[in-house]
């Protein structure tokens, strides 16, 4: 897999949910990708920036168009150095919510891209990757 | 402060939501709505959402609690103009809306208002 471009977007208050929505739905579209598929990314990162925001205090997008053979696909990855999720099963069921939400980010999240990695420890915060090929 | 605009049509109101919101806006907006449903006894709220390109859980939640709160208050609301892009991404997600009523446009979403409002 080669990385054709990369970058980066800090998410620390709300209007940079917005902004990550945003470069996401840029990115995508220059990687010509269709415009369900776009869509579905685009509410994946909002659903995933959001979290970074609220509950990993403020962290990071790093985003990649990346190439394997002849696809082409949108590699973007939120960090944050908050305090980890120390129940990860629970974490990836539907409905299950710490906060008032929905409980549906993460796992709606995962149904929404190809590629999604979840990495995290109590007290070592909270790194998801997605991908989306066109 | 930013607000999205409530225009007032006889007995009902009407939202277009033509930003790409931020979490705090749409809490505005449905503080802003349940303000008005009382001080003008609206039977019904139309919010068109045709503008917008992405529904996420935060703004969806956001709908029900519009829908739900206005029927306490004795007003229907009908959401209409979902792009079908969105639509289908909502229901991947995860969010059915129960009990949120829909409808294609504008126009069919005020009849289907002005038909709940006077049939009872
Ligand atoms: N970056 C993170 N750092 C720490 N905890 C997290 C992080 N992301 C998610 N969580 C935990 O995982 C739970 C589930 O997250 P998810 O996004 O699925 O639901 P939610 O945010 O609670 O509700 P919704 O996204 O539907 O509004 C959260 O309630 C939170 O406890
Ligand atoms: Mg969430």
């Amino acid at each position: 897999m080669t990385v054709r471009s990369s970058g980066n977007q800090p998410i620390r208050v709300e209007q940079d949910v917005v902004l990550a929505r945003q470069t996401a739905r840029k990115l995508a579209q220059e990687c010509g990708m269709r415009l369900i598929d776009l869509t579905k990314l685009v509410t994946a990162v909002s659903e995933l920036a959001r979290n970074t925001m609220v509950y990993g205090g403020g962290g990071d997008m790093d985003w990649a168009i990346v190439e394997d053979g002849l696809r082409v696909g949108l590699r973007l990855t939120f960090r944050d150095e908050g305090p980890g999720i120390p129940d990860l099963k629970l974490a990836m069921t539907d409905g299950w919510t710490s906060g008032g939400g929905l409980g549906l980010g993460l796992t709606g999240a995962k149904r929404l891209v190809d590629d999604f990695e979840l990495d995290t420890a109590p007290g070592a915060g909270t790194r998801v990757t997605i991908c989306k090929w066109t | 402060m930013e607000r999205i605009p409530i225009l007032q049509m006889g007995d009902f109101l009407l939202v277009t939501i033509q930003v790409d919101m931020h979490d705090q806006l749409a809490l505005t907006l449905q503080d802003d709505l349940s303000e008005r449903i009382s001080r003008t006894s609206a039977r019904g709220v139309l919010i068109d959402i045709s503008a917008l390109d992405m529904v996420d859980s935060f703004i969806g939640r956001m709908i029900g609690m519009i829908s739900g709160l206005s029927r306490i208050m004795d007003a229907e609301t009908v959401l209409v103009g979902m792009q079908p892009a969105v639509a289908i991404t909502l229901v991947e997600l995860g969010m059915t809306l129960p009990g949120v009523s829909t409808a294609l446009n504008v126009e069919r979403g005020m009849k289907l208002l002005r038909e709940r409002a006077y049939s009872q």
